[in-house]
């Protein structure tokens, strides 16, 4: 892959194609050049650059004291970042997959949530995990989970998921300047997904959904690597006639009430789309908080497009089981569109 | 390219990593001096200050023991028994040095000088940590068995890129040795050089399970040594012999030499918990024959025998005992007033709308019961 070197960023802010693997590169590189405090570790993180090259020349510009290979071990990644942060640092630690986090289950959710709340405040936890999730690469086993709800689930963790290119760059520079813990999780089947766009650090995104795609009839509420597909599906469904609103969650926690409450008020439909299972997974909050703040504004029961119950199939199943064009569109067909007499409602 | 790896071992003598077969000891059970003992016998000064810290936290340990039959605290795990190892670790300290205690060392925390009823917060179960960790560089106190093992090695990771002399002591139990956490604690500190200080306890039962079914290790010092670590096993109930070999392990750390794993035998004289019941796991005889090797009783033979304490000192710092444990009492029998607010404002930095919005629905409801 390409890096973007210092001469690129100082051509900016002239639009240029990038991936949202040089993007995140970028805002690492960003980060650790203004800010001294910041750390990037993990496994082969250095001199490789990291399985999926997020960290490209890192540890080449900024020395292996800022930038380095660890142990082979996730607790200890997660348990020693959490000691520097105590000792005034900014870590930013590499998760090789998904599904090799959870060895430091416990330094997260043990810890990492709850030592702010714990010392009432004075120990602040400003640490970055960086987690490469989802499927749609054709990865083997455990090299495609989709974890954001053990994560969404713990008080005190921000979870952030970058959708596009930009977003991954300004999503990841206020991550490491927020002072909570933050699971940034990277789609990893939109790492090389190019977007021609100008990198910014924006302020005040950070827990903010956006709409993406504005429409009247429907709400997609989506995140991640979904999230193309959403917008896909949003596009077909309008050569159909259908006024598809599309919202790019990008926080999970905190869950932006706001945003996706008034497109749902607006629209009086919704539907989820993840590529996690559908049990207990995020869409069962989304549709509860949004049955709980819309209900009377609502024409449908609300839907979920999501992965299968089943242990993340082998990669020549797996189409079988991520969300659809398909099956989106035939979610959006069952949102009962007919009232009790038959007659199609509304201008569908 | 720098390429570090694979490189032929010049020598795999593990030698200079290994403890000694014996547990080193200073001073044995009757106070008197140990020849040759293969550390450095603490100044008059340091022995009395450990007397001295021993006396104060045996009293402590027993007054919370007492506060738990008043319902004054939910729970309490004593250290009686293990009092060298309590304050012969925090003795050896420098200011600028980090304690991680576990839930077992409350009576090592005091010794640092954190207010006791800041200590009791958790147990009293007022708030999970009562003083502020930056004040007196200590870690909360630990429960998730090893966890905190990593933070001990991150802190002073950090404190290395920085340029801060600072040594991290953690302080572990046998039973958490098994725990994934200290091995990956015991690598990343060896790989990295950490200025750490591994201080475990070794007080023959996790709960109640004996360390024959915890580890077939010659002894958990020895697990040092896969991770290229030095190690040292050292007789846990000899104050002198804990300030020495930490001592000793803080100034190596402190010099760039990088971690050491002590392995401190020793015995824990109460239940686990006020909650527990020993006599299911251990007689009396076992707890008798520790109590025999009781490290006030070594230390004060050996003060008194060389004219460095007397009964009139002694009376007086019993006194002072006294007085310190009435006092915590005291304060401890004040009902104390807690602000259900403050379950909502620390979560994240800037309370979330949601979290808010919760804390106002328990207000309300807290207001609603107060008018019935
Ligand atoms: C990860 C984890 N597992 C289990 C427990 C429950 N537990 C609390 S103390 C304890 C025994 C620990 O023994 P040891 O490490 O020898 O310390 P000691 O209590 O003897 O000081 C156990 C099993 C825990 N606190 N954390
Ligand atoms: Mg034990």
């Amino acid at each position: 892959m390409t890096t973007l070197t210092d001469r690129d960023l100082e051509k900016a802010p002239i639009a240029s194609p990038v991936t949202m693997a040089g993007a995140l590169n970028r805002a690492l590189a960003d980060a650790l050049r203004e800010d001294s405090s910041v750390l990037v570790f993990g496994e082969d993180v250095g001199t490789l650059g990291g399985v999926f090259r997020v960290t490209d020349g890192l540890a080449a510009t900024f020395g292996e004291q800022r930038v380095f290979d660890t142990p082979l071990a996730e607790a200890g990644i997660v348990g020693t970042a959490i000691g520097m942060a105590m000792n005034g640092l900014r870590p930013v630690v590499e998760m090789q997959f998904d599904a090799f986090a959870y060895p430091a289950f416990e330094q997260v959710t043990s810890h990492l949530a709850k030592l702010r709340n714990r010392t009432k405040g004075r120990v602040a936890l400003p640490i970055v995990i960086r987690i490469p999730y989802g499927g749609g690469i054709g990865g083997v086993e455990h090299h495609c989970d989709s974890s954001e709800a053990y994560y969404t689930h713990t008080a005190g963790l921000r979870v952030v998921t970058p959708g596009t290119p930009a977003d991954a760059y300004a999503l990841l520079r206020q991550a490491i300047e927020c002072p909570d813990p933050v699971i940034f999780l990277e789609p990893k089947r939109r790492y090389w997904s190019k977007e021609t766009t100008t990198l910014q650090h924006t302020a005040a995104t950070l827990d903010r959904a956006v709409v993406r795609r504005p429409g009247s009839e429907v709400t997609l509420i989506s995140y991640g690597g979904a999230l193309g597909t959403a917008l896909e599906a949003a596009d077909a469904a309008a050569e159909e006639g259908r006024s598809v609103e599309v919202i790019d969650l990008r926080s999970l926690s905190p869950f932006d009430d706001e945003t996706v409450a008034a497109s749902v008020r607006r629209t009086g439909r919704a539907i989820v789309v993840h590529e996690a299972s559908r049990f207990c997974g995020y869409g069962a909050e989304v549709a509860a908080r949004l049955s709980e703040q819309c209900f009377y504004y609502l024409e449908a029961p609300i839907l979920r497009v999501t992965g299968f119950d089943i242990p993340y199939p082998p990669p020549n199943l797996e189409e079988h089981h991520l969300p659809s064009i398909d099956r989106i569109l035939d979610a959006i067909d069952r949102l009962q569109w007919q009232d009790s007499s038959g007659t199609v409602k509304a201008d569908g | 390219m720098v390429t570090l790896a694979p490189a032929a071992p010049t020598s795999t003598n593990p030698q200079r990593f290994l403890p000694t077969e014996t547990p080193l000891a200073l001073l044995d059970a009757g106070g008197h001096v140990v020849a040759d003992a293969g550390l450095v016998m603490p100044s008059d000064d340091i022995l009395l200050a450990l007397h001295r810290k021993i006396v104060l936290g045996r009293r402590f340990d027993s007054q919370a023991t007492a506060l738990t039959k008043q319902g004054r605290l939910a729970v309490y795990p004593s250290a009686r028994g293990q009092e060298a190892g309590e304050i012969g670790a925090v003795v050896a300290l420098r200011p600028q040095d980090w304690l991680f205690p576990t839930y077992r060392d409350s009576m090592a925390v005091v010794a640092r000088g954190v207010d006791p009823v800041e200590v009791l917060a958790l147990l009293r179960g007022d708030w999970h940590c009562g003083y502020d960790p930056y004040g007196y560089r200590v870690a909360p106190q630990c429960t998730p068995l090893a966890t905190n093992a990593l933070h001990a090695v991150g802190l002073a990771h950090a404190a290395r890129i920085k340029g801060e002399d600072t040594v991290a002591l953690v302080m572990l139990g046998d039973g958490a040795t098994s725990e994934g956490d200290t091995h990956e604690a015991l690598n990343f500190a060896a790989v990295w050089k950490s200025p750490v200080v591994f201080f475990v306890q070794n007080n023959g039962y996790a709960i109640s399970v004996p360390l024959s079914k915890q580890s077939a290790a010659p002894s958990l010092a020895h697990k040092g040594v896969g991770y290229g670590m030095p190690s040292m096993l050292i007789d846990g109930n000899d104050p002198a012999a804990v300030y020495a070999a930490v001592a000793q392990a803080v100034a190596a750390a402190a010099a760039g030499e990088g971690p050491t794993l002590i392995e401190a035998i020793t015995y824990r004289i109460e239940a686990h918990t006020n909650a527990d019941d020993a006599t299911r796991y251990r007689d009396r005889g076992e707890v008798e024959s520790w109590l025999a090797r009781d490290p006030l009783t070594r230390l004060r033979q050996h003060l008194t025998g060389r004219g460095l304490l007397d009964e009139a000192a002694i009376a007086a710092l019993d006194a002072e005992a006294e007085t310190e444990a009435a006092a915590l009492r005291q304060r401890m029998n004040v009902d104390t007033v807690q602000d259900p607010a403050e379950l909502f404002r620390y979560v994240y930095a800037e309370q979330t709308p949601a979290l808010g919005q919760q804390q106002q629905e328990l207000a309300r409801e807290l207001a609603e019961s107060e008018d019935q």
